[in-house]
């Protein structure tokens, strides 16, 4: 009897079922629509600006005329004087990116070790001058920062750089640590401990390769903020060979009549790095980032 | 396969400020002795130097920069200062409630099961992950009242006019550096809230069912009250963020038309680099404390009494 009700039910309304889900369906359909052309607009501009020819930014045209890749022989060839140094700032960014995240993982992996795993004492003084970094904006730190990078003798120095990227990414990388490392059996290293490992072979055999996922989703997450970001970098640097890209990009804005086309091509060979490791790591990252974000 | 199962449990993790509690840890009974102590300081000295060196310096620093009242009463005085601080709270109120909610409801709709919906939020995070100097310039270009695409299109297609977005009006430009900002943030706290949402049990959503709950009574039974929290959390975290986002402001409006379009952030910069006054931009940025500490104790209070640590 239940089976003839559970069958006769959607029978007799099927008609008004189906239409209703064909509706909803059109409906999510042309929603999905607009967020498309929302989200890629800007990025379509991008793309069109540097397609198009020398010359020809100043259009009306949605799409260039005759589109060209001469802007971005011009980026790669260093062929405008923006771009003097550019494979030297690319450099620049990779250096400052790796030493990031070696500095970063290493410091924040140590912390949250003693931290979570060996307890020590005050170790919650600790985790919490974290936290209160972490929630403190990054800008709002920058103008005593400059000052105290003049005073240690770093001005103008990728390690000044580096050092603020790595004061910035810690923190997230202690509580990604820490929250980690509860799924770790402490009783590993209790065993350990009693087969006479001392701390540091803890550390190193036991601690680090079962926290490589975390070691993953933190370094990413280091190598695109240090990568991303702007503020410190442009503060910091201000020769031309010791810029960053995106401290070399933003230079484009200082010139009256900006080659705009040049500009968005260099943005593309800029952007594609970050963007690219993002899709590789996005599953890595999503681990991490529901406990954070990338700081804008 | 190991690796997906140990992510899961990761992924999962935001939800404990909605259920589940942090399994108890066994303490030792011990404090730390001899050798091991001295291993134990030595593995956090690293950190205790960043944050000494780069941290409570320049706080300090600051602090001391910006000890003369007379700084703050000159401030007062100035209409670029009041305007900033107009702006600053349009901002914060507009820009992370419309973000926040848009990102509820974004998350939402990524909940459906269809194979089309998976290759729509792989689009839709895009901006997250396009870094920010190259997606504001071409905004900022797209926006330009002359050759700009956005009028180009309202030309090309309704013949309209289009007004100098952000060169003749302030409210146009700030409404473009708000719309800019949820641009870039809202995909990232999508993905949040979808990772919340997808720790929700589905027995409770079957349980709901059998007692009558569907369509919106879903929601404000179910998933409402158990994504709260967390909700919560986020809203004051990307308060905080966006107090301190300069790269929107910057590099979008950059403060014009006629400096009427500052936030504290970039004010803050503007007076301490631009003209030089190194005090007074470090006076713009201590103004925001008043609200920042509420914020602040509200979110570590939140972030201790559910046990998730942000």
């Amino acid at each position: 009897m239940s089976a003839e009700l559970m069958d006769g039910g959607p029978v007799r309304r099927r008609p008004n079922y189906r239409l209703r889900r064909n509706l909803t369906e059109a409906s999510a359909l042309a929603f999905s629509a607009v967020v498309v052309i929302w989200t890629l607009t800007p990025i379509y501009n991008i793309v069109a600006v540097a397609l198009e020819p020398h010359g020809d930014v100043f259009t009306n045209d949605l799409w260039p005329a005759k589109p060209s890749l001469e802007s971005f022989w011009i980026v790669v060839t260093e062929g405008y004087w923006y771009l003097e140094y550019f494979w030297g700032q690319f450099g620049n960014s990779i250096y400052v990116g790796g030493a990031t995240v070696f500095l970063t993982l290493a410091i924040g992996s140590l912390a949250s070790f003693a931290i979570g795993r060996m307890r020590i004492r005050y170790g919650w003084l600790v985790s919490n001058a974290a936290l209160l970094t972490y929630v403190i904006p990054a800008s709002f730190l920058a103008i005593p920062f400059y000052r105290i990078m003049n005073i240690y003798g770093l001005s103008n120095n990728l390690w000044s750089v580096i050092a603020a990227e790595v004061t910035f990414a810690t923190p997230y990388a202690i509580f990604i640590f820490q929250q980690y490392a509860i799924s770790i059996p402490i009783e590993l290293d209790e065993a350990a401990r009693i087969d006479g490992a001392s701390p540091s072979q803890v550390y190193f055999r036991i601690y680090l390769p079962l926290m490589a996922p975390a070691l993953v989703a933190v370094g990413t997450y280091a190598l695109l903020l240090a990568w991303n970001e702007y503020l410190y970098q442009f503060l910091l640097l201000s020769s031309k060979r010791s810029m960053t890209v995106p401290v070399a990009l933003a230079q484009f804005l200082n010139s009256d009549e900006a080659p705009w086309n040049y500009m968005m091509a260099t943005a593309i060979v800029y952007a594609l790095p970050p963007v690219a490791i993002y899709y590789v790591f996005r599953g890595r990252m999503t681990a991490g980032l529901t406990m954070g974000g990338v700081k804008g | 396969m190991a690796d997906v199962q140990v992510l899961r449990s990761a992924d999962a993790l935001p939800l404990q400020a909605v259920s589940l509690s942090r399994p108890r840890r066994r303490v030792r009974r011990f404090g730390l002795q001899g050798s091991e102590f001295t291993w134990a300081v030595a593995f956090v000295i690293p950190y205790a130097a960043v944050f000494l060196a780069f941290v409570a310096y320049p706080v300090v620093y600051g602090l001391w920069l910006g000890r003369d009242p007379a700084l703050y009463a000159e401030l007062m005085s100035e209409p670029i200062y009041q305007r900033t601080v107009v702006n600053t709270v349009l901002y914060l109120a507009i820009g992370v409630n419309l973000k926040m909610f848009g990102a509820l409801l974004m998350s939402g709709f990524f909940m459906r099961r269809k194979r089309w919906v998976k290759w729509l939020l792989l689009i839709y995070v895009l901006p997250w992950a396009v870094p920010a100097l190259p997606s504001f310039m071409s905004i900022h270009w797209m926006l330009n009242g002359q050759w700009g695409l956005i009028n180009n299109f309202l030309w090309s297609v309704f013949a309209i006019d289009g007004p100098g977005w952000l060169e003749t009006s302030r409210w146009l430009a700030l409404g473009s550096v708000i719309a800019s900002h949820i641009w870039k943030w809202m995909p990232f706290w999508t993905v949040i809230l979808l990772a919340g949402r997808m720790a929700i049990p589905q027995e409770l959503y079957e349980a709901a069912e059998m007692d009558g709950a569907t369509g919106l009574k879903r929601f404000t039974y179910v998933t409402f009250p158990l994504l709260a929290n967390l909700y919560l959390i986020c809203t004051l975290l990307s308060t905080l963020f966006t107090l301190g986002d300069f790269n929107s402001v910057y590099f979008v409006s950059g403060g014009g038309p006629a400096l009427s379009t500052h936030v504290l952030a970039t004010l803050g910069i503007r007076d301490a680099f631009e003209i030089a006054r190194p005090d007074l931009g470090v006076a713009v940025v201590m103004s925001a404390l008043p609200l920042m500490i509420p914020v602040v104790i509200l979110l570590m209070r939140k972030l201790h009494t559910t046990e998730v640590q942000l």
